[in-house]
């Protein structure tokens, strides 16, 4: 229990001291997070939506593949991107490994299914109802994405805030493929890893608090904005 | 003035599904300038025949056969409403500039057909208000008002005013008649005998998948041929 009470103490010191280690840990996380998040919606939205509506063979693999991939093991993921940007492997000359952007495409390879997945149902509802209007309409495929994905951009906005949730508290991959090096690849996660290991809980626990802490606001942010969204749409 | 897409041809029209038949070679031809009602009981087979000549479903086997022009040409030249408007979850005004930028028309140009639009709808003081909040009655509307506004040569039209009550229905109806006084053919379907009597010029009456007849709707009235139609006419369930 003291280890608790001790945390919080460690957690508020650390936050009102702004300690400039601890800044800088939480910059490179948001940046590496929203950088993935981002990275993923870009190709995971426009994805889900044209496996919604596009009718192909195949199309069913295409999506248990999408939801299978959703539940990618980090460790995994971490490993392949490992490989594939390691001194010996296809994308080594780039020499990415143990960088943030290392970091970032890892994220990119564990939620981009998830946004896909989640898409691919969402804007699957929508088209049911609109297809047809659409057609009428005279609505290309390749113009009907963009339309059911702002369409459903509120529901939309949940599923961008899962793969946020994901990737703000991923630890395996990043640790892998970012090495957690002090002032360059550390962010909140594998600090917290690291310093667990080390004994330090109180810290450790401060930082997850922290963590805690930022994933609520954010998301909080993000209810009040769609709530918003919801009460002017209906 | 583009050359017209009309005289429509359904030829021998089939359509399956699910291993079933449910239009039974119809062969009709719809001439332009003219109010044509589909009529008949539930699951005759009218809503699908819209679907077929409208091209949102595949004939089984026969054809659809618009004058002239490629079919692509001739979809741009129609439009439908369906019996549940289906709004875009945005604006009314921007459910109608959807419509209008689909057909390659530029920002600029846009805005003002989207407020005349709006306003032969009754509809003009809404213009901001999501689409998805306006009551059944100005919902269908607003749906008739984005397939106006793309000046549609055959306007289709699906059981338009099935979920509405009288008022609304009659509001729908006028907008029907000043979209037909514009120059618009419309082929429209109904179960509502009223209705036919107010709206048609020309009746096809089906009855399970079989055009049963083709006639002005003077003459239907007067002097049904088929028994069935009789029947229909008189009031008794039909099915």
């Amino acid at each position: 229990m003291n280890d608790f009470h001790d945390a919080f103490i460690e957690a508020f010191s650390l936050i009102f001291d702004l300690d400039a280690d601890l800044v800088e840990i939480i910059n490179l996380s948001l940046k590496i997070t929203f950088s993935g998040v981002a990275l993923s919606a870009l190709i995971g939205l426009p994805l889900g939506a044209a496996a919604a509506l596009l009718r192909f063979p195949g199309r069913g693999t295409v999506v248990v593949l999408l939801n299978a991939l959703m539940g990618l093991p980090p460790v995994v993921v971490g490993l392949v991107v490992y490989l594939l940007l390691s001194r010996a492997g296809p994308f080594g000359v780039l020499g990415l490994l143990f960088t943030p952007t290392a970091m970032i495409i890892a994220q990119c390879f564990l939620i981009t299914p998830i946004i896909a997945a989640l898409t691919r149902q969402t804007t699957a509802d929508l088209w049911d109802e609109y297809s047809d209007q659409l057609r009428s309409l005279g609505a290309t495929p390749a113009r009907a994405v963009p339309t059911l994905l702002f369409d459903a951009r509120v529901t939309l906005l949940t599923t961008i805030l899962a793969g946020f949730g994901r990737a703000f508290g991923e630890v395996g991959a990043v640790m892998l493929v970012g090495g957690n090096i002090a002032h360059s690849t550390r962010v909140m996660t594998t600090a917290i890893a690291l310093e667990t290991s080390k004994g330090d809980l109180p810290l450790a626990l401060g930082l997850g608090m922290i963590l805690l802490l930022l994933s609520l606001v954010i998301n909080g942010g993000a209810y009040v904005l769609g709530d918003m969204a919801r009460r002017k749409l209906k | 003035m583009t050359a017209s897409i009309l005289p429509l041809v359904l030829d021998k029209l089939c359509f399956n599904a699910r291993g079933e038949r449910l239009i039974h070679d119809l062969t009709a031809t719809l001439h332009g300038g003219t109010r044509t009602i589909l009529l008949g009981p539930n699951g005759a087979g009218k809503s699908l025949t819209l679907r077929l000549a409208h091209g949102l479903l595949s004939p089984s086997s026969g054809s659809v056969r618009w004058e002239g022009s490629s079919a692509q040409a001739a979809h741009e030249r129609q439009a439908m409403v369906f019996q549940r408007p289906v709004m875009l979850r945005r604006s009314a005004a921007a459910n109608v500039d959807y419509a209008l930028s689909l057909r390659g028309i530029g920002r600029r140009a846009r805005r003002p057909l989207v407020e005349e639009a709006l306003a032969r709808a009754g509809l003009g003081d809404m213009a901001k208000r999501s689409a998805r909040v306006l009551s059944a009655g100005e919902q269908q509307r607003l749906a008739l008002a984005r397939a106006w506004a793309v000046n549609p040569e055959v306007l289709f039209l699906d059981e338009p005013t099935a979920n509405l009550d009288p008022a609304a229905t009659r509001a729908v109806e006028e907008m029907i008649a000043a979209i037909h006084e514009s120059g618009a053919t419309i082929i429209m379907t109904t179960h509502d005998l009223g209705q036919a009597r107010r709206v048609a010029d020309e009746i096809l009456f089906l009855h399970r998948g079989h055009l049963m007849e083709q006639m002005t709707a003077e003459t239907f009235f007067a002097r049904p041929q088929s028994a069935e139609a009789q029947a229909f006419l008189k009031g008794d369930l039909l099915w």
